[in-house]
């Protein structure tokens, strides 16, 4: 279900651990796991993490799935849901809405004729509003796919993001 | 962007400079030299432990708790498995110092959880690294790999019969897990929901092991301390309030950015190096220690110095150094609005008081903000409040609670006009 080069990831992410405390690993191997579903899926369905990639990671890490999909569900950079090739996450808390924050939300939804939490049509953009990323110096920021962080998104910058996510 | 005046994690860093941030540089900047005094001269346990007391360093993450007593509740003569901990799960709203700490100068973050393994008898480390910033972490594990590859973890460190190994573990979003408990949980593989207190994490912390958890800037100023001496440290800032402090200033002001100055530097002079307020607009209202810490008016922000004591004395606190900046074109309502959103969908939802409480608090502003609001609001937001405050497991009930107090208490005339007339005082656009 997994490619071997994500395995050897998470095989590295067991490694970092006690050898009886291999639980710990779970969190980084559901993310190897939906990162490579991200990378390598062509629908939003098949982007997402489902109650099958969870058990076969589960059963990989060596836990009970109900235990990775009790983690799956709790911390919310999983992709649960259908998900575009491009997921746009936007901060709009406090010190990133002081900074325009919400229009830059807002821009990118109406560039992309879409509302926030919505997919475009073609199952290219997600767009999503997120909570503190740590970057508030930086603000308005985005992250792409949950792992790229764009800082200082004017209207310009995000004409040239959107242009080269193409 | 980090400025820095006399600093002691950003001295001599170039930020600008591509490679700043790698083994070689760092050891250009008198890197790992606290960590070779340390094992060359064979210092005492209790030494270092004393060194860092006597520096007067305390918690950077928020709760400023003395970093040296919280290392000498360790019970490192304790036969068994023990182990340091280090908080870069940096989620507080407003909040963005350690993320430069990890992205310019990561050794001298490894050096400092090297040192504490070694003065609490620890086997290892581990970090962990706030979800969103996914980039620091892959930097991060190439910093660990070079001073793996140094001879710096590992077995025998420095060919000593020293040994430690320390590891990143990355987060995947929720804010709960700064809480070190929560961490904990979220380190052993499970949701991040906080343990109940006692047992503290000293005796019982991850994998049940005696465990010491501290911020990433606390750890990142050890090695200042051992090298150049407690003293220095202690006289970079003020008594009970040691060292420069990184000090994450966002919002209306011209250069927002990590500040890295001594504590007890007036607050008017951190807002000139910020480049004072954006477009000259008048300063209205500051958070001088992450969202949850109580909003000051301005002009009582003008009074004070950036130092534990003094921000506490006003009735706030200075919690992670995150100074956000409001001006007079802010409503407060809309603000306390997106911020009482966010304990609402950050509650970890295990205690009732705060699952429920935060979403009453949230829906009651949003009226309020929405020209909703009804009479009795306010009495109704302090009584719920009222009954989340220590009623629960975790501070983050608290943590949403003193922003509804004190943005009811220093601006309620904005509540009450909004209450009254259904419009806002203050037209507030977010931009």
């Amino acid at each position: 279900m997994l490619s071997a080069e994500s395995l050897a990831k998470i095989d590295r992410e067991l490694a970092k651990y006690p050898a009886d405390q291999f639980r710990s690993a779970i969190m980084g191997a559901l993310r190897i796991a939906l990162t490579e579903r991200r990378e390598t899926g062509v629908t939003p369905e098949a982007r997402c993490l489902n109650a099958e990639v969870i058990e076969f990671v589960a059963n990989y890490v060596g836990i009970p799935p109900v235990a990775a999909y009790e983690v799956a569900t709790f911390y919310n950079m999983y992709d649960m849901k259908p998900v575009g090739k491009y997921k746009l996450t936007v901060c709009t808390n406090l010190p990133c809405a002081l900074r325009g924050g919400v229009n830059t939300a807002h821009y990118i939804g109406e560039k992309l004729g879409i509302g926030i939490g919505e997919t475009t049509a073609d199952g290219k953009f997600t767009l999503l509003e997120g909570e503190c990323m740590g970057a508030c110096g930086d603000a308005p920021v985005l992250l792409v796919n949950n792992h790229k962080m764009c800082s200082f998104m004017t209207r310009e910058a995000i004409d040239k993001k959107l242009a080269e996510l193409e | 962007m980090a400025v820095f005046v006399n600093g002691v994690i950003f001295e001599g860093v170039d930020t600008a400079a591509p490679d700043c941030w790698r083994l070689e540089a760092y050891m250009a900047r008198g890197g790992y030299q606290a960590l070779k005094k340390i094992l060359d001269s064979k210092i005492p346990q209790e030494d270092v432990i004393a060194e860092v007391k006597n520096s007067g360093l305390r918690g950077r993450g928020g709760a400023g708790f003395p970093t040296g007593l919280k290392w000498s509740f360790m019970p490192r003569s304790f036969p068994g498995d023990k182990y340091v901990v280090c908080n870069t799960d940096e989620g507080e709203p407003g909040t963005f110092k350690d993320r430069d700490i990890i992205r310019y100068n990561p050794h001298a973050l490894i050096e400092g959880m090297i040192i504490a393994g070694y003065a609490m008898s620890a086997k290892a480390g581990y970090n962990y690294i706030h979800g969103e910033i996914f980039e620091a972490y892959e930097l991060f594990e190439e910093a660990l790999d070079e001073a793996r590859k140094a001879g710096l973890l590992g077995q025998n460190i420095l060919g000593t019969d020293f040994s430690f190994d320390l590891f990143a573990h990355h987060g995947y979003g929720a804010y709960i897990c700064g809480e070190e408990t929560a961490l904990l949980e979220s380190l052993e593989g499970k949701k991040g929901q906080p343990r109940f207190k006692p047992p503290f994490p000293a005796s019982f912390g991850l994998y049940g092991k005696p465990t010491t958890i501290n911020n990433t800037e606390s750890f990142a100023s050890v090695p200042f301390i051992i090298r150049d001496g407690a003293q220095k440290f202690l006289e970079a800032g003020k008594p009970n309030n040691g060292g420069t402090k990184l000090f994450s200033v966002s919002g209306h002001v011209n250069r927002p950015g990590n500040y890295e100055i001594p504590l007890g530097t007036p607050f008017a002079t951190l807002l000139e190096m910020a480049g004072g307020m954006k477009d000259g607009k008048k300063l209205k209202a500051v958070i001088p220690g992450g969202s949850s810490a109580p909003v000051l008016p301005g002009e009582v922000m003008m009074e004070l110095t950036m130092d534990y004591d003094s921000i506490s004395k006003a009735g706030s606190m200075l919690g992670s150094g995150a100074v956000i900046v409001m001006n007079d074109d802010v409503c407060m309502v809309r603000a306390l609005e997106r911020l009482a959103y966010f304990y609402h969908e950050e509650s970890c939802g295990q205690c009732t008081p705060c699952r429920e409480g935060t979403g009453w608090l949230y829906k009651v502003i949003h009226r309020i903000a929405n020209g909703e609001g009804r009479d009795g609001d306010l009495e109704l937001l302090e009584s719920v409040g009222n009954n989340m405050a220590g009623r629960t497991v975790c501070a983050l009930a608290d943590a949403a609670v003193f922003p509804v107090r004190s943005f009811t208490k220093h601006f309620r005339n904005e509540f009450e006009y909004l209450i009254k007339h259904k419009k806002p005082l203050v037209d507030h656009k977010w931009c």
